[in-house]
């Protein structure tokens, strides 16, 4: 099976649109609501979810044909869990000012349901090299939503972006004023239900999927 | 022969080697990176002590030598005022206690100069909304009023009560007074509620717990220190 064959691609594609973790699977919606107050640690947590997704999905797909039914479930924690820890470990050695940021969200990624969803949906049935491309497709559809959410609720909620102000001090002489809701879960709950209801709404046919 | 992946024998067994393998390369990687992660580490929390001195975005490299040109002495004192350990070395006292074993029979205090002026730096540790808080204050000579101040967490809520770690809410404790009267006066308030700009600082908004953590940490440091800083001045 060649690399770019059209299943592969199929994998890596459908998560970002058609199949995606949050708008159409709504998977891993704790954390989405959780990261988002602002579009950096959005964007850290989007991508450090791909990279994990992407190589426990690897992993558990090389070994799922000895794995013992039964305790599966088992096995893919301990693989997502060790995974996890090594590669923070590295971090902390390598790269010690992400692994403080990120130090946040290691719980959360390990937790995240995206990648047993995708554990189990995907890597247990399907080869390595597609299961690796279906965990970055999953993991980047996981991201945009992130990023969107992320987006929306720091230029509302802080006037910023990225911590560099976008809104210009006269908007606030004039009057405006920052919106303390968008800060609030609550609201990112609401911005997401909004998403999916625009993607719905321009993607007809996500039901039939 | 198949093997059977369903029968008890084959279960059992691969879970217990999974678990060994697991465990190898969690202590290796562990032992093997150990040494990078403890000096980096170090670097950063030297980092947070030039931080609360208002020396901030210190170069990786720089750091040692930036912080062995400030601080003087890392001493360990108690909550009676004497001092237990004088802390030549700079950072082989006070330095190695973590934030863990402070207690008011330990109590790093780091003195520094700055330009010509003494500073005493204290560390501090207190509990978030999450997960633990911690920082580090530096005082004026007179050891009351407040020079500087560095402020960190584990795991506060991202964009609200992580905003103790960043500057704009460190930068409201620059010379407010700690101590009113002989006893700890320094407060975080509920933002935009500052009545006396002397003692009180805003909180973040949206992060009340954070908040009251930073205020309540501030309190018991700044009593237990209370009898060591009050020395300075007789």
């Amino acid at each position: 099976m060649s690399f770019l064959s059209e299943k592969n691609k199929q994998a890596f594609v459908t998560p970002l649109n058609l199949n995606n973790p949050i708008l159409v699977q709504v998977l891993g919606i704790c954390s989405a609501l959780a990261v988002t107050t602002q579009l950096e640690p959005a964007i850290v947590m989007g991508l450090s979810v791909t990279i994990i997704t992407a190589f426990s999905n690897f992993i558990i797909s090389l070994i799922r044909k000895t794995i013992p039914t039964r305790i599966r479930i088992i096995i893919q924690l301990v693989v997502v869990a060790a995974l996890v820890t090594i590669v923070s470990m590295i971090l902390k050695a390598f790269a010690y000012d992400v692994s403080v940021q990120l130090s946040v969200y290691v719980g959360l990624i390990i937790t995240n349901c995206i990648l047993m969803g995708r554990l189990e949906a995907f890597a247990m049935t399907n080869g390595p090299i597609a299961s690796f491309l279906d965990g970055i497709g999953s993991g980047l559809g996981y991201a945009w939503i992130l990023v969107v959410v992320g987006g929306v609720r720091e230029l509302f909620g802080n006037g910023s972006l990225m911590g560099f102000q976008i809104i210009p001090q006269s908007f606030y002489d004039a009057g405006y004023v920052n919106n303390g809701m968008m800060t609030m879960p609550a609201m990112a709950m609401i911005l997401l239900g909004c998403v999916i209801w625009v993607h719905r709404s321009i993607v007809k046919d996500v039901d039939n999927n | 022969m198949k093997l059977n992946t369903n029968s008890n024998a084959y279960t059992i067994t691969y879970a217990a080697v999974v678990v060994v393998i697991v465990a190898f390369l969690l202590a290796f990687a562990y032992a093997g990176l150990k040494e990078r992660s403890d000096s980096n580490e170090r670097i950063d929390k030297k980092q947070q002590i030039l931080a609360a001195l208002n020396i901030r975005n210190v170069d990786k490299v720089q750091t040692e030598d930036k912080y062995k040109e400030v601080v003087m002495t890392d001493a360990i004192v108690n909550a009676k005022g004497d001092i237990l350990k004088q802390g030549a070395q700079k950072d082989q006292d006070g330095f190695k206690v973590d934030r863990k074993s402070m207690s008011s029979e330990c109590l790093p205090l780091y003195v520094c100069k700055v330009g010509n002026e003494t500073k005493y730096v204290i560390p501090m540790v207190g509990k978030g909304l999450w997960g633990s808080i911690w920082g580090f204050v530096a005082l004026n000579a007179d050891g009351q009023t407040i020079y500087g101040a560095y402020f960190s967490h584990e795991s506060e809520t991202a964009g609200l009560g992580s905003l103790i770690k960043d500057e704009p809410f460190q930068k409201e404790f620059q010379g407010k007074k700690a101590y009113l009267n002989g006893t700890p006066a320094l407060k975080v308030v509920k933002s935009g509620t500052v009545k006396d700009a002397n003692t009180e600082c805003d909180g973040i908004t949206g992060a009340t717990l954070t908040s009251n953590g930073v205020n309540d940490m501030i309190h018991e440091y700044l009593k237990n220190y209370q009898a060591y800083l009050a020395s300075l001045n007789k």
